[in-house]
């Protein structure tokens, strides 16, 4: 080996080469067209389908769209419009049925002057539930969620303030008795009493106190009947209140199913079983046709309320199943530092496994309050006026007979806007989750 | 230090159903079964006081009076002068047969949108994600009456294909006929000997079978492997064929043909039906794309790898590597999907199919004014379809979990 390289050596390059420019077809848009569109004959038969598949579809539907008319008061005035304007026999979209009826698809038979009350109540009730879902907002929300049903409950329904005021006493009654009893003897006593005293109010002194108080100060807001609700805002009452309600319930299901106590497990296991087994639309002909048999004689409380019943038994029995799955995920040693510290079976459950098993199980949650919500569709046939029972009704009508597809898209869109941001929310929530497990 | 000494004997005491663990447990269920005897008690003491304040009775024998209406889909013979017992089972087979029609259809959709979606081919990839999320956040029953629409209001009347100049033609060769009283298809007319022609198909299906147990077996003993895919189409088509010409063609077709207002032959298939049929399986293939996807996301990167530094090719990779794990995370909710698809199926309400709902739930019903049997049936019916299909699915699973050791 020599020592020192020669530096008049010719082949030792001082200087680098400029870097070469690749290849066209590694490049820029052709690279991507070669490596995602025709990487192999299958991928290239499969992109020209679909790019034939897509062409067909758009090149049908985009005319019919892009000429659609707007302004109309019947379907007979909509094709005289596009006669002129389009051409004798040219068939465009008319969504003048749509700027013609979106109220009525949007809020039913509610009366007019009360279209802001619905708006009104989505609005408190995302208010109320906010500090929930957000814990960094501030805790004293929280005061607000607790009389937020009373203000939606008035809002939609109206009619005196005081009566839902006078139905919220009694929980506020229960607790006030629980605290003192509960302070002074027993827990068990307490508990007793927190049961026993609100029921006991409910059934003699409430109507009382109702009338009392609306005598004094007749507040409130002009009374709407269930009947009167339909299109968007029934899907989403019936929804977020049969959601709501089933939570605790589902809870309660689930934890009993997973309960070592006999009784209690099997019970669970065949409501859920029950429930899940059959059609909802099986349950909802037996809340409409059975219900009334199994209750006292001479109840009879509105189709709305026993639909928002059976829907909330239903979805609990689902949501149940979701929890199920969260509790089972949680490693065992929870349970076991749980009892390690002493804590009695609603402590441990309350403060170390369901905090956690709920947290795993919102995903699933949403995803199955999005299957209730499109579910809810499902009330037109038992003669309430959803989104879709709406359609038929419109089309009933003389002047939109005949109406099919601008109504459809119109209510599909609005039903894919909603479900698809919550799905959105749930997968987000879920990345979320798996970052923390990590 | 005094230990272990005698916990104090003590004659038991009543606080001790309350505070003493072991005996806690029993007092709670007590109580629970005391609270769930009051409510079914109060139930069933309504339920027969307001049925004899309405004169009535619970009573089944109206199943076996005479129905009197007509069903337009039968499959099992049937006509109004039968009972509602019998009308019943005609709604159950039609049940059935959606539900396992739309079972079968929606598997290949959703597979083939499931594998399509992770396909590398961007504009596939994007039409698949359009076609699940469309499906799967817009609501069933307006899937439903869509493509009932579609079906009714966007296809010629018969009348349209015949005259001087039809402004429709029928599909594949004139044997298929879309129209808006129903899709018309080829019916199979089953000539003598038929049978034996039916026979045969099974007998080489056996044959397949019993030929992929031996090749798989003789692989496991001396490593070689058999042609078994040739074999098995060759095993299937051969002696059908053959058979088929031997016995001078016993199956024939009658094919649909304009004859006046409408078709006549062939076998009419009702818009309902096939409505029913698209959307159900569509919506349920939606679901199962999505349980397809993540079946094949769920199968780690590294099995593929190792199995191709095994030697093994991609297919076979596929098929003895991938698809078993990625079956074991697909079938369970593979068979909740089919269970939901059962239950949809009756959103034949909507486009007036005859499933048990509407015989059994629904005519039946308001004839007799039987509805708490009625509807007892019904979810009795629902009931043991979703209870032995989650049997058969647990014993699956049993099956297929993971041998932990």
């Amino acid at each position: 080996m020599t020592d020192a390289p020669d530096r008049e050596q010719s082949y030792v390059r001082t200087a680098m080469l400029p870097p070469q420019t690749a290849p066209s077809t590694q490049v820029g848009a052709v690279r991507w067209v070669h490596e995602n569109l025709l990487s192999s004959w299958l991928n290239a038969i499969l992109t020209i389908l679909s790019v034939y598949f897509v062409w067909t579809i758009v090149s049908s539907i985009y005319p019919w769209l892009a000429n659609s008319v707007w302004d109309a008061t019947s379907l007979t005035d909509c094709r005289a419009k596009m006669d002129e304007r389009l051409g004798e026999g040219v068939r465009a979209a008319c969504f003048a049925v749509i700027s013609d009826r979106w109220q009525q698809l949007v809020f039913g038979f509610y009366p007019q002057n009360g279209y802001w009350r619905p708006p009104t109540a989505l609005f408190v009730f995302l208010i109320a539930i906010a500090p929930v879902l957000f814990t960094q907002l501030p805790r004293k929300l929280l005061w607000f969620t607790m009389i937020a049903p009373i203000l939606i409950f008035t809002l939609l329904w109206g009619g005196s303030i005081w009566a839902p005021i006078s139905v919220a006493l009694g929980f506020v009654i229960g607790f006030i008795a629980y605290r003192v009893i509960g302070s002074r003897f027993s827990a068990l006593l307490a508990v007793l009493a927190a049961i026993i005293l609100p029921i006991l109010y409910w059934f003699t002194l409430s109507g009382t106190v109702n009338a009392a108080l609306t005598a004094i100060a007749p507040k409130g807001l002009p009374y709407v009947e269930s009947k009167d609700f339909g299109g968007f805002t029934l899907s989403i009452v019936i929804g977020l209140t049969s959601i709501m309600l089933s939570l605790p319930l589902g809870i309660l299901l689930a934890l009993g199913r997973q309960s070592n106590l006999f009784i209690i497990n099997k019970v669970s296991v065949v409501f859920i079983e029950v429930i899940r087994g059959v059609p909802l639309i099986v349950w909802l002909f037996t809340a409409q046709l059975l219900l009334n048999y199994f209750l006292p004689k001479g109840t009879n409380f509105d189709l709305m309320l026993r639909v928002i019943i059976m829907v909330t038994l239903f979805s609990s029995a689902y949501i149940a199943e979701v929890i199920r799955g969260g509790l089972a995920a949680l490693p065992k040693g929870q349970y076991e530092a749980a009892d390690a510290l002493g804590l009695d079976y609603w402590k441990s459950m309350r403060l170390i496994v369901l905090p956690q098993a709920l947290r795993i199980s919102i995903p699933g949650i949403v995803s199955s309050f999005i299957g209730l919500f499109k579910d809810t569709t499902l009330v037109a046939f038992i003669g309430m006026y959803d989104p879709i029972g709406l359609t038929s009704s419109i089309r009933a009508s003389t002047d939109w007979n005949g109406v099919y597809w601008e109504l459809y898209i119109f209510v599909g869109l609005i039903f894919f806007i909603f479900c698809f941001s919550m799905s959105r929310y749930s997968m987000y929530l879920e990345r979320k989750l798996h970052r923390g497990n990590r | 230090m005094t230990i272990a000494v005698d916990p104090p004997k003590r004659g038991f005491r009543l606080s001790q159903l309350i505070y003493d663990t072991r005996y806690r447990s029993i007092t709670i269920q007590v109580i629970a079964l005391i609270l769930i005897a009051a409510l079914l008690t109060f139930l069933i003491v309504n339920l027969v006081q307001n049925l004899h304040a309405l004169g009535k009775d619970i009573d089944f024998t109206f199943l076996s009076s005479r129905a009197g209406y007509d069903i337009n889909q039968m499959l099992i013979p049937y006509d109004n002068s039968m009972s509602h017992g019998r009308a019943a089972l005609v709604g159950i087979a039609n049940t059935m047969l959606i539900a396992v029609l739309g079972c079968i259809a929606a598997t290949i959709i959703g597979v083939l949108a499931g594998v399509l979606r992770l396909s590398k081919n961007w504009i596939v990839a994007r039409l698949m994600t359009v076609y699940v999320e469309g499906f799967r956040n817009v609501p069933l029953l307006l899937w439903i009456l869509l493509i009932y629409a579609l079906f009714t209001e966007s296809t010629p009347s018969p009348r349209d294909f015949g005259g001087d100049n039809p402004t429709a033609s029928m599909w594949l060769f004139d044997t298929i006929a879309v129209t808006n009283r129903g899709v018309y298809i080829p019916m199979p007319v089953w000539g003598p000997g038929s049978t034996a022609l039916v026979v045969i198909l099974l007998a080489s299906i056996v044959g397949i079978l019993a030929f992929r147990s031996f090749a798989r077996k003789r692989q496991a003993a001396t490593g070689q492997i058999l042609p078994v895919f040739w074999v098995s189409l060759g095993l299937f088509f051969v002696p059908s064929v053959i058979a088929y010409y031997a016995l001078g063609k016993p199956l024939t077709f009658s094919y649909p043909e304009l004859g006046g207002f409408n078709f006549q032959g062939g076998l009419q298939v009702r818009n309902s039906f096939t409505a029913l049929w698209v959307a159900l399986s569509l919506y349920t293939g939606a679901f199962i794309a999505e349980n397809v996807r993540a079946g094949i996301m769920a199968v780690s990167k590294g099995q593929s790898e190792a199995a191709f530094a095994l030697g093994l090719r991609p297919n076979r990779t596929m098929s003895l590597v991938i698809l078993p794990q990625a079956l074991r995370v697909i079938i369970p909710p593979l068979i909740s999907q089919y269970l939901n698809l059962t239950k949809n199926s009756s959103l034949a309400i909507a486009v007036g199919y005859m499933d048990v709902r509407a015989t059994l739930g629904g005519i039946t019903i308001n004839q007799t004014g039987r509805e708490l049997e009625g509807i007892l049936l019904l979810a009795a019916f629902y009931l043991t379809v979703s209870l032995s299909i989650s049997t058969v699915m647990n014993i699956y699973n049993r099956g297929i979990m993971l041998k932990e050791r």
